[in-house]
């Protein structure tokens, strides 16, 4: 850690302020988590096997082949499905929200509008919530924390659909852009497209999770640095098993050899979850809570005529009148 | 990977969310410590106020407590009024930062008249809290970056009378217990013996109950912790003693005060509770002291606050929007009394002119007369000195027209005089 305290009394001995730490992680524990998840993408792209795979649980129904049994939504459709795992004694509730007929249509103008709306609606919620005279003491969080963007990995350039709909929505939400089934090419397309997908993302001006502008000291932006540049992950999702040098290892069977899933050397799965779960996940709420919703906050006040230059609301208003 | 429902305890809000058992490990353990991470860069604020008559032994025992030595300025007792005093220090002990506040009331229980003595603390604490919101309603806030001012432990110093407590502590830690967590602790122990300790710690907390003072109990739903602090709870009041000097015990530095029949040691625990204290307050309970400061004390004035403000919750269909409605119709009720306000002050302009316009013409009118009679005057005067004028000029002509007949005269007369005598001579 490389904060300096600035100096106040020299302590002469051991007291406990440092136990606090303990106390506020059992605390944690008992709470527990919250976590919401969103995947977007048009359909054949392994969204729910890549959340089942990064979860290691069904945490995501996979709609089955929907050339068989379903049809494909005319509108894009918001399907939030709701479960509670727990680790290590961390009971955690992930909702996962899949975004079925996203860039489906023949028409896809315009198919973020559902999903932009979903996301506001979450935070109008949480906002009704938080303005209550008499509030819960713990106010339930169905705020989108991040979206999984999945990028089809045609090799090429993104497509127009993918630039706009993540120019729309970066600043409303964390976007986490991953090149799915990343298999379908080897390692130089591979390094290529990401290239050329990082280059369009720029000049997009798209700023996906983690935003250089929420780097909080050196330290974090060093860390953050190398995830940019590693991003978007090219990934490969799988919850079949497979025997491979003797270990059970999760994978894609092919006729021309087994596609590990968590091999770094054979697709970046392991490095998303890393970053995803094992890293950041804390901090993809910390972004959602401080700076996301509280834009939308700010947006919303805003526009009920209420005081646009005065900072306090109310208070100073009351002060004056009484 | 199977579906299977596990059996742990499915959280009472959750209920109809599905447990899932995990095929693997995922990493999401790490969770509490990304939390705790992030805090640790971000410091940690704890805000204690004490409270307790001049001279009772507040600041040695923060000394005693935090094991070093703050500013410590001896107070008079003859304040005039009951003040506080806030210092905030930075504290670091291995990788976590404290920023701790000790505030400490000046000149408590003083007074000849202690009917008033309560309000400067309690007004202390409600600005604290008043700040907060303030943040909060901002539309542009930083409530992650804010410096958390609030009180989150109150220690109340109990002179130690061995008696009862003084009605001033009743009053005082009633008018407290909804808005702050009350420590009650008795100062000065060393003055009691331990049989009168144990008689006055059980009259204290009977008074209390009895007069429905809330005091901070320690938390019991941890399993971890319930089985100590039920029994700390057992041990309020604490009876403790500060000192900050060193005295020699067997071959040990120990803190402790000194007497010629004995020496008391702070930390031992036969002597008196101040480990007690220090455990509880910093070492168990100091998270739950500021989660309940958070969540019921500043809940419950925030509450308070907005009803009296007349906001209100209404139907759950129009929240944020209500909040504005409220808002905007007081708003426009305030405006409304603005333009009121401003139409009086105009119409009191108007009248003051005119008034004034009507004397300056009255004065204007006064003085057109004064010159006009003036005027008058003067004319007058200038009548009378031209009638004079011009007698006198009438005056003149006819002597001058007489000077001119007498002068002829005189000259015909010479020259008749001249002619007769030229004919004398002839």
């Amino acid at each position: 850690n490389s904060h300096n305290s600035s100096g106040g009394s020299t302590l002469l001995g051991y007291i406990g302020i440092d136990t606090i730490i303990e106390q506020m992680r059992k605390k944690t524990m008992k709470t527990g988590f919250d976590f919401n998840i969103m995947v977007v993408g048009h359909s054949g792209l392994g969204k729910s096997t890549l959340v089942n795979t990064l979860f290691k649980s069904h945490v995501s129904r996979k709609s089955a082949g929907w050339a068989r049994d379903e049809k494909i939504p005319k509108t894009v459709e918001i399907k939030a499905v709701s479960h509670v795992i727990e680790e290590g004694g961390v009971k955690m509730k992930l909702t996962v929200v899949d975004t079925p007929g996203f860039g489906d249509q023949i028409n896809n103008d315009n198919c973020w509008e559902p999903i932009s709306k979903y996301i506001n609606e979450q935070y109008e919620k949480f906002l009704k919530e938080e303005v209550n005279i008499t509030r819960k003491k713990r106010i339930p969080d169905t705020r989108v924390h991040c979206c999984i963007y999945f990028i089809s990995p045609t090799g090429h350039f993104l497509r127009q659909l993918d630039t706009e709909f993540m120019k729309r929505l970066s600043h409303s939400v964390n976007i986490i852009p991953v090149i799915a089934k990343a298999d379908t090419m080897t390692l130089e397309e591979r390094q290529e497209f990401k290239q050329r997908v990082r280059k369009e993302l720029e000049v997009s001006g798209i700023e996906f999770y983690p935003q250089k502008e929420f780097d909080e000291d050196m330290e974090d932006k060093s860390d953050n640095d190398k995830i940019r540049e590693a991003m978007p992950f090219a990934v490969v999702g799988s919850d079949k098993e497979y025997q491979v040098n003797g270990k059970r290892v999760l994978g894609r069977k092919t006729a021309w050899g087994i596609v590990e899933v968590e091999n770094p050397n054979h697709c970046e799965f392991a490095q998303l979850r890393d970053f995803l779960i094992r890293s950041h996940l804390q901090d993809l709420k910390e972004v959602t809570h401080n700076i996301h919703y509280e834009t939308y906050r700010a947006k919303r006040l805003n526009e009920n005529g209420g005081l646009r230059d005065e900072p306090a609301l109310p208070l100073t208003l009351y002060r004056l009148l009484f | 990977i199977g579906e299977a429902v596990n059996d742990t305890e499915i959280d009472i809000k959750d209920k109809g969310v599905r447990p899932l058992s995990l095929a693997g490990h995922v990493g999401f353990d790490s969770l509490p410590d990304q939390l705790v991470n992030k805090s640790i860069c971000q410091g940690f604020c704890f805000n204690i106020l004490c409270i307790g008559e001049t001279g009772i032994g507040k600041s040695t025992l923060m000394d005693t407590l935090f094991n070093t030595n703050f500013e410590n300025f001896e107070s008079s007792h003859f304040e005039p009024q009951v003040k506080l005093r806030a210092q905030t220090y930075d504290l670091q002990e291995s990788n976590v930062r404290l920023r701790l506040t000790v505030v400490n009331t000046v000149g408590f229980g003083d007074q000849m008249n202690k009917q008033e003595s309560y309000q400067p603390v309690v007004d202390y604490i409600d600005r604290q809290f008043e700040s907060y919101l303030q943040e909060e309603l901002k539309i542009k806030r930083s409530l992650h970056n804010y410096h958390d001012s609030r009180v989150h432990a109150c220690l109340y110093f109990i002179s130690p009378s061995g008696h009862s407590l003084k009605s001033l502590d009743l009053v005082t830690m009633k008018k407290l217990d909804s808005k702050v967590n009350i420590i009650p602790v008795i100062a000065k122990a060393d003055t009691i013996s331990k049989s009168e300790l144990h008689k006055f710690k059980i009259k204290i907390m009977s008074e209390l109950v009895s007069n429905g003072v809330q005091i901070y109990q320690f938390p019991l739903d941890d399993e971890t912790v319930a089985k100590v602090n039920t029994t700390m709870n057992g041990h309020l009041p604490f009876a403790v003693v500060g000192s900050t000097e060193e005295v020699s015990v067997g071959n040990k530095m120990v803190k402790a005060r000194q007497y010629p029949w004995g020496v008391v040691q702070v930390e031992n625990e036969n002597h008196c509770d101040f480990v007690k204290l220090r455990e509880m307050l910093i070492c168990v309970n100091m998270e739950d002291l500021r989660e309940q400061t958070h969540t019921r004390h500043y809940e419950l004035y925030r509450r308070c606050k907005l009803e009296e403000m007349g906001f209100k919750d209404t139907d759950p269909e129009c929240k944020p929007v209500s909040l504005q409605q409220t808002y905007e119709a007081k708003r426009q009720e305030f405006l409304v009394e603005l333009q009121k306000r401003e139409d009086e002050m105009r119409q009191m302009f108007v009248q003051r002119v005119k008034e004034k316009e009507a004397e300056l013409k009255e004065a204007e009118r006064e003085l057109q007369s004064r010159f006009e009679h003036l005027k008058r005057i003067h004319a007058d005067e200038k009548a009378t000195l031209e009638e004079k004028k011009r007698l006198l000029d009438e005056d003149q002509s006819s002597f001058s027209k007489r000077r001119a007949a007498a002068q002829l005269l005189q000259a015909q007369s010479l020259t008749a005089n001249g002619k007769k005598d030229k004919d004398r001579k002839k």
